[in-house]
């Protein structure tokens, strides 16, 4: 939803610091998600992850969220889905090239990046998105990775 | 200038050291001459003769011509295209590359063919949305955006690999370029976001037009102070310019042509002129002298849609160039000349003078 999506960005910050309690949280279940099984709890945590952040941030499910990178806004909603910035076309009043009725994702971006402890992160390059993990629940991949190399560190 | 080694048509220069490219454009920027690109109007046609022809209109004022693909949208013919004809005859080529219409197989596959016929600068862009041109119906791809197209390109260039890893035999050598636009918002992040494009790969930027000096000079000011004018970071930054024909059709690009910027009072001048298009002109080559006296601008980029054959007498009449006459083919050997331009067509009472 625009109007939720708009709060967010404005309390960027909130959402920073639970998404950094959220992570390890997760990350420690790994030994549950292991038991029951990957591959199964996948549709499950998709179906949390869509609705949670469907409401929130009007998630587009791409599988590889960067949105602690982009001061909350997703960035799958610009709709050239551009994941590094504005295009050159942002209107003088900060609305979008395409879509004149929405504000463009990149300005909302760089403003919650403003709040945020670590909104540094804007200036990082991103990847081009993988096509193959679209509709994927990334909460999961990012937990299967964090798990592996904890683990790899231990051994 | 001269370079010892000037272009045979259809043969590339040797790589100078330090350099990426055997490319004029690099050179004469690295040279820290202030250089002058250009923008070819692509034809809607599959006539070779028509692209020269479009070309020659440049002959001598400028260092590179830039092929747009599919600009605002529209179609016409290939940057690709364009691009090859002219590196047979010698021109020094911008291919443009728009994410708007390719995914990155396709683009990395026009890199390499793009290189291959000679086009030694590649300016990387996001592209227009579909909805400016004249197939508002098409799917928009956007697989890849300005700034991953520019790392990909880099590493298909540096690394020797696609983006896949898979390894390149000959690795395309283009000088590295992208787009930016300081005169829209959000404005203080655009600073930051040409570091990143240069982080990623840019090597020269080329930025929309700009009607608006005071925030072209705190957008230099804001680059320099991220010490991107000097060093190794260096950037070379070519600054968008076009004539106006009147203040009806600025009005009218200010409301429809995505990114460009149009203060009133630039407006204003041009309804209190008599002669509005002479008066776009004079306003160009204000422009032109302003800019050229900022700190850090490496040259000028001249986007003069419809309006090319005015390019010649507005960089004549700034005095930018101080005297230096810009490659062009036949320039040093009257047999070499470009098959339509109108010294070789005998149109010109200059080539007898000559
Ligand atoms: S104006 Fe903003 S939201 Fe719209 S296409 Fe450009 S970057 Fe995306």
């Amino acid at each position: 939803m625009y109007k939720v999506r708009h709060w967010v960005v404005r309390h960027s910050r909130v959402f920073e610091s639970l998404y950094r309690c959220f992570e390890p949280l997760l990350v420690k279940l790994h030994p549950l998600w292991k038991r029951l099984g990957y591959a199964r709890v996948e549709a499950p945590m998709r179906a949390v992850e869509k609705g949670v952040k469907g409401l929130l941030f009007d998630c587009q499910m791409c599988g590889q969220c960067v949105l602690s990178s982009t001061g909350m806004a997703c960035p799958m909603n610009c709709p050239k889905t551009l994941r590094n910035g504005p295009c050159g076309g942002v209107r003088s009043d900060g609305h979008c090239e395409v879509k004149p009725e929405m504000k463009c994702v990149w300005v909302e971006a760089w403003a919650g990046s403003q709040n945020m402890r670590h909104g540094e992160r804007i200036h990082v390059v991103q990847q081009p998105v993988d096509y193959r993990l679209r509709g994927s629940s990334s909460w999961l991949s990012v937990v299967r990775e964090q798990a592996q190399r904890n683990n790899g560190d231990e051994q | 200038m001269r370079f010892d080694d000037e272009p045979v048509p259809g043969y590339s220069l040797p790589i100078l050291p330090g350099h990426v490219s055997p490319g004029r454009l690099e050179r004469v920027l690295r040279a820290g001459k202030f250089a002058i690109t250009a923008e070819l109007d692509p034809p809607d046609s599959a006539d070779p003769a028509e692209v020269l022809k479009r070309a020659a209109i440049f002959d001598g004022y400028v260092d590179a011509i830039n092929a747009t693909d599919g600009s605002g949208a529209n179609c016409h013919m290939s940057s690709v295209g364009v691009c090859s004809l002219l590196t047979r005859v010698g021109y020094a080529t911008i291919m443009q590359i728009s994410c708007r219409d390719r995914n990155r197989i396709a683009i990395q596959g026009e890199i390499l063919g793009a290189a291959a016929m000679g086009a030694c600068n590649i300016l990387c862009l996001t592209g227009d949305g579909v909805q400016a041109g004249d197939h508002p119906q098409a799917k928009p791809v956007f697989d890849l955006d300005s700034m991953s197209l520019l790392e990909i390109a880099r590493g298909m260039r540096d690394d020797c690999r696609f983006q896949s890893g898979r390894k390149i035999d000959m690795p395309p050598r283009v000088f590295l370029g992208a787009a930016e636009n300081p005169f829209v918002p959000p404005y203080d992040w655009r600073p930051h976001r040409l570091a990143k494009k240069v982080a990623a790969g840019a090597q020269f930027i080329q930025t929309q037009y700009c009607f608006d000096i005071d925030r072209l000079k705190q957008f230099m000011a804001k680059v320099g102070d991220l010490g991107l004018l000097e060093g190794p970071k260096r950037v070379h930054i070519l600054v968008g310019v076009g004539p106006l024909a009147s203040a009806k059709s600025a009005l009218w690009i200010r409301q429809n042509v995505p990114g460009v910027h149009i203060p009133d009072a630039v407006i204003e001048r041009l309804q209190g002129a008599s002669k509005q298009k002479e008066e776009g002109k004079r306003l160009c080559l204000d422009l032109l002298q302003e800019i050229r006296e900022i700190k850090g601008v490496s040259g000028a980029h001249i986007m003069a849609y419809r309006q090319e054959e005015s390019v010649a007498e507005i960089i004549q009449a700034s005095g930018v160039l101080e005297g230096r006459v810009p490659w062009y083919p036949g320039r040093d050997n009257p047999a070499q000349l470009n098959p339509e331009s109108p010294d070789a067509l005998g149109h010109s009472e200059q080539a007898l003078s000559d």
